[in-house]
């Protein structure tokens, strides 16, 4: 009973996935702007990483900063 | 020899544990069957060649801390990117907690970085590792990070891990010897809105075990020196919301960021960043930042400027108080011109001003709150090729 539940689920998410799914928008060709410096999130890996390191020492908060990697390895 | 009954069991163990498997390859195949076929395209790349060196300063609040940084990332046969970062902070420290309890000291923190990564269809797999050396602190970390393009290269979906382990030690006392470990997991999601619109959402849970105050730092207790006692477990979670958007319509060349970051930790510590950014392109060559950013906490449960009973845990960290923090950034970015196409050489020159302001952290020399202001400069050549 079970694994029928399972399959009828799977089932039914993977017609709703070959009908509903909508489709991406921004073609590629359109993404010009998109690769303009002005819009990387970052342009200096170095300098981000002192920033992050800059924050990390004099705040108590961490996390989340879209840095790969992370970390302190300081006191 | 197992008795029957725990032979039985070990196999309807690994009979559930195949169908599980087995499910879950399926329900993964419905799930990104359609948006891995529509990105099919698109393939993800291997980070560009660059090599970069930077000059860093900060000074501030009786701490000046300089030293170079070099980064040098290479692909190899275009099916591996390597990379190695090596970074140096000569720190001067003559910080309010070292003058009212101890004296000024200098020492040197040298980090090495290297990582790997490589890309797979429209996945980049990362590997990471990290040594951090001071005379009395050593950390080492590796982290795995996997960033995936789906719907047609629209949503970059990423999730990554580190592990981290750090010796902890005290000048002056050989004895004196601790760890500390940290398990930090991050996920986030960039997202293309329109052709002039980014967003990303990132999330990450750090846990963090073992000793986790510094051995030289002392805290308050009906205005006595003690040593500092803070727990020895902390767990924490925050995320971040930003946007991107091209105002290329109304100013030319330029852009406008916004990023807002909500911190809370088992500490009882609430945060919250905001940073606003904006950038222009001026004249062949010319590129310009500017960047605001307020940060703003609340104390830790344990904190206290001066404990008026005893509790197990007191930390008179200043880091851990309550306490504001605005900064206003500028960079400016020159690319060299007449370079061979395929080599682009940037010289990039930036400065931040931060003033921080705490609300509950006495300064011992005059008896008002204390507050100090910091310099950031940081000078950059940078050439991908």
């Amino acid at each position: 009973m079970r694994q029928l539940s399972l399959i009828l689920g799977l089932a039914a998410l993977a017609a709703l996935q070959g009908c509903a799914a909508p489709q991406p928008w921004v073609k590629p060709y359109e993404r010009e702007k998109l690769a303009d410096p002005v819009m990387q999130w970052s342009r200096s890996s170095l300098a981000d990483k002192h920033r992050e390191h800059i924050h990390l020492v004099r705040e108590g908060a961490r996390g989340a900063t879209g840095v790969q990697g992370g970390g302190c390895g300081c006191n | 020899m197992a008795p029957p009954a725990c032979k039985g069991a070990a196999v309807a163990a690994t009979e559930a544990l195949r169908r599980l498997t087995q499910a879950l390859q399926r329900l993964l195949h419905a799930l990104l069957g359609g948006a891995v076929a529509s990105g099919a395209a698109q393939a993800a790349t291997l980070p560009q060649d660059k090599a970069e060196a930077m000059y860093h300063v900060y000074d501030g609040g009786g701490v000046k801390a300089t030293g170079p940084a070099l980064l040098v990332r290479k692909s190899i046969a275009d099916r591996v990117s390597l990379s190695a970062q090596y970074y140096i902070d000569a720190v001067s420290n003559a910080s309010i907690d070292v003058v009212t309890t101890a004296s000024p000291f200098k020492e040197k923190r040298t980090a090495w970085d290297f990582s790997a990564d490589t890309v797979v269809r429209d996945s980049t797999l990362a590997l990471s590792l990290s040594r951090s050396t001071e005379p009395d602190y050593i950390a080492e970390a590796v982290g795995v990070d996997v960033s995936h393009e789906v719907f047609g290269g629209m949503t970059v979906v990423s999730l990554g891990t580190t592990r981290a382990r750090d010796q902890v030690g005290k000048k002056g006392e050989p004895n004196f010897k601790d760890q500390a470990s940290h398990w930090q997991y991050r996920a986030g999601v960039t997202q293309i809105l329109t052709p002039r619109w980014l967003v990303s959402l990132n999330a990450e849970a750090v846990s963090n075990s073992g000793y986790l105050g510094s051995p030289y730092r002392a805290a308050r207790v009906f205005g006595a020196a003690v040593p500092e006692r803070n727990p020895r477990t902390r767990s924490s979670r925050a995320f971040k919301l930003r946007s991107l958007y091209d105002t290329g319509q109304f100013v030319a060349g330029s852009s406008v960021r916004a990023e807002f970051r909500r911190y809370w930790d088992n500490w009882d510590i609430k945060a919250s960043t905001t940073e606003f950014g904006w950038a222009q392109h001026v004249g062949q060559g010319w590129l310009l930042d500017a960047s605001l950013r307020f940060y703003t906490q609340g104390k830790a449960l344990f904190y206290s400027d001066n404990a008026q009973a005893e509790t197990t845990y007191v930390s008179r960290n200043r880091q851990l108080s309550s306490f504001k923090s605005t900064s206003l950034g500028a960079r400016v970015s020159y690319t060299w011109p007449g370079l061979p196409q395929a080599y682009d050489v940037k010289l990039i020159g930036a400065y931040e001003r931060k003033s921080f302001r705490f609300a509950d952290f006495t300064d011992l020399r005059n008896g008002k709150p204390y507050a100090y202001d910091a310099n950031v400069l940081q000078l950059t050549v940078q050439a991908t090729y």
